[in-house]
């Protein structure tokens, strides 16, 4: 009698974009783990060439529906480090601002929609609503309070219109922007009594010792600049990234994935990473919180990272109150630059982890070369890991609650799938 | 049997293509509406909202995203086949969004450039709309859409009307608006009035030229804007490119910039 046993997830649900999950088991031996990502490939790095760099945040903010403003922010620090643009201090706070406005968007979308319900067994966020009528409700206010900040910077939510090469396209004016206070004041003490609701949730154990990576700047948060730190290697500039980490191709599955140069080893991204690695940065109330609800031992569980998302939305809440209030409207909405050949790179902080583009320019203002590295390819190969490691603990369970469990253990870091789509899809069969 | 109107709820399903998820995330961003709108419809299949999934037939399917692999090809079908009414949302399902860029380069070379091993991928040579496929009840426009515009297509096909969406151009709202014409008093080649209304002008708001998100309005006349805009200043790559972008593939905004790219500049520095 064959003890072979195949799990298959044709369709992840509640991630951004479309995968798949293949496990194959001899027995109690995990055979293979594969997740596949067969969002059809859509070919953004190759469409860029040619078009002049005023469009790049346009065009890459349509990588991704719900962090376009990660793209936007990596594609005109690359640009801009490409043309020596030095942007100023109004200008780099205002983008933190409308970052923090995508933080706490993306991050309330996943915690409330998305996470929440698997710690419920409901299988969305409109059906938790009926156990936790006042949270979800509360939830997905906060959620607005972070549309509205991307909606007054950036025009609207999905796609903003005003990030260009240099700065803005118009600045705010302090009008604008303070009848904001109310509501985020309001969002910044629900998120934490919410956070609190969060904490008590029953958390699978699954601890697995890994690499964790995000950017570290002396000052502040890192969201939009720093060097890129690590748990277990030192700290290097961003421009040396292509030199640690490369997209490689592995035998069991035809999907790129990120690994540092040299090594097999995966690592993970994301706000446990930037929880773990920049604690001490967070704003005073969300830094108690993280006291409170994520000490540093808890960050390498995998299912903690809704309470580090948690922790980050509050830091957001509260830079968004201190950078309005001491908002003067800014004249200069963008530094203007001579056009010049080049090549540049940067890397940012998207909702999920880092994020790094890099461009060559031509002498006309366009666009030569391009390569982005979303979070999710680089995420991918510790996601299958870590099934590996998760699995053991299930072998002995139906093969629904294998898969629903796999599923629940994918969706906390939060894939973003259609962000991914130059992943290869799996569809060779190797002998 | 009997006439009068069906107690039950209306089933719907929300279906993903090629694309962002922006559309479907609109859905998601009626923050007031959404719990609403879950007590109205039964929704039984949006994969990246809910876990539980319910087999057809629908009563109204959303599909966003463009057609771009064999696979889409078959897959729609048998969503239309499934379904009472097909919405599209969104401009790749309209217009074949920005990956229809590929639509005028070599496939094949798209392909090397991304991938080490192009021999793997499932992919079209050309990215095109829902509409190229299966006939479809309604195409609402927008890269994003609106998600009120959204919520009344959503309702009117619950209710069995037509949705009331405007198909007028973009600078009729930046009048309502208050906005200066930035294509008159500046010269940016502003697509606004040859784009469709739904945005809310926000571009020209910004400062900015509109980029034609929505893609074009009904009663659009692009040659007589594209030669204006060129007479005046704006080259001709300057003024394809703002044609190619997120609806490169839709039919008017396609045939313009074609027609700008066949006609060599100096038949046109003699008119």
């Amino acid at each position: 009698m064959s003890r072979e046993r195949k799990i298959i997830v044709n369709a992840l649900t509640r991630v951004e974009g479309e995968g798949a999950l293949h496990i194959r088991l001899d027995g109690d031996e995990i055979d293979d783990v594969r997740l596949s990502i067969y969002e059809p490939p859509r070919f953004f790095e190759a469409l860029l060439r040619g078009r002049s760099i005023e469009e790049v945040p346009d065009i890459t903010a349509r990588i991704c529906g719900i962090c376009p403003v990660a793209y936007q922010m990596s594609s005109v620090h690359a640009l801009e480090s490409a043309l020596n643009i030095t942007v100023t201090p109004e200008i780099r706070a205002l983008r933190r601002l409308l970052y923090c406005g995508e933080w706490i968007e993306s991050h309330a979308l996943h915690v409330f929609l998305l996470s929440a319900p698997d710690f419920f067994g409901c299988a969305s966020g409109i059906e938790l609503t009926k156990q936790f009528p006042q949270q979800i409700n509360d939830g997905l206010r906060v959620r607005k309070v972070g549309n509205a900040l991307l909606e007054i910077l950036g025009g609207r939510a999905i796609h903003p219109v005003n990030v260009r090469v240099g700065g803005f396209h118009r600045m705010p004016s302090r009008e604008e922007l303070t009848p904001l206070l109310s509501e985020l004041e309001w969002a910044l003490a629900a998120a934490i009594e919410l956070a609190d609701w969060v904490a008590g949730f029953s958390f699978p154990t699954f601890d697995a010792t890994c690499e964790l990576i995000a950017m570290h700047h002396p000052d502040e948060y890192s969201m939009n600049q720093g060097q890129i730190a690590s748990t277990q290697f030192p700290t290097f500039d961003v421009d040396k990234y292509e030199q640690h980490f490369s997209e490689d191709q592995v035998a069991h599955s035809t999907a790129l994935q990120s690994t540092r140069r040299g090594q097999t080893s995966s690592y993970l991204l994301g706000p446990l990473a930037r929880v773990a690695l920049n604690r001490d940065q967070l704003s005073p109330q969300a830094f108690a919180l993280a006291k409170k609800i994520c000490p540093v031992s808890v960050t390498q569980n995998r299912f903690a990272s809704i309470l580090a998302r948690m922790i980050e939305v509050v830091s957001c809440l509260e830079e968004s109150i201190a950078t309005i209030q001491s908002y003067e409207t800014a004249n200069q909405a963008f530094v203007p630059y001579v056009v010049q050949s080049g090549f540049g790179c940067a890397a940012t902080e998207a909702p999920r982890g880092l994020l790094y583009h890099h461009y060559e320019i031509s002498d006309d203002g366009r666009v030569a070369g391009a390569k982005i590295v979303p979070p999710t390819s680089q995420n991918q190969r510790q996601i299958e890991f870590d099934l590996r490691g998760y699995l053991p603990q299930l072998i002995r369970e139906s093969d629904q609650t294998i898969a629903n469990e796999c599923e629940k253990l994918i969706r906390t870091y939060d894939p973003c799938i259609s962000c991914s789509s130059h992943f290869l899809t799996v569809h060779v069969v190797r002998n | 049997m009997s006439h009068l109107p069906s107690t039950e709820k209306k089933r719907l399903g929300v279906f993903k293509f090629a694309s962002c998820d922006g559309c479907q995330l609109s859905l998601l961003s009626c923050e007031d509406e959404l719990l609403a709108l879950a007590e109205k419809v039964e929704i039984a299949h949006f994969l990246e909202a809910s876990s539980a999934t319910l087999p057809g037939p629908f009563d109204l399917a959303l599909v966003e995203g463009s057609i771009s692999t064999s696979e889409d090809i078959e897959r729609i079908r048998e969503i239309r086949h499934q379904s009472r009414s097909l919405v599209t949302i969104g401009a790749c399902a309209t217009s074949g969004g920005i990956q229809s860029l590929r639509n005028w380069a070599d496939h094949d070379e798209y392909l090397r450039y991304v991938y080490p091993h192009p021999d793997y991928i499932d992919s079209l040579a050309t990215s095109t709309a829902i509409s190229d496929h299966v006939t479809v009840e309604f195409e609402l426009r927008g890269c994003p859409v609106d998600k009120y515009q959204l919520l009344e297509v959503v309702m009117a096909f619950i209710h069995g009307r037509r949705p009331r969406i405007p198909s007028h151009s973009v600078c009729l709202e930046c009048k309502r608006r208050g906005t200066i014409c930035i294509a008159v008093t500046e010269g940016k080649p502003c697509l606004g009035p040859i784009t469709q209304a739904g945005c809310g002008a926000i571009c020209p708001a910004y400062h900015r030229a509109c980029y034609g998100c929505f893609g074009p309005c009904a009663q659009a006349n692009p040659p007589s804007l594209s030669e204006h805009y060129l007479a005046d200043g704006t080259t001709p790559l300057q003024m394809i490119h703002q044609l190619r972008n997120v609806n490169a593939a839709s039919r008017l905004f396609q045939i313009e910039s074609n027609r700008i790219e066949a006609k060599p500049a100096a038949a046109r520095a003699h008119e």
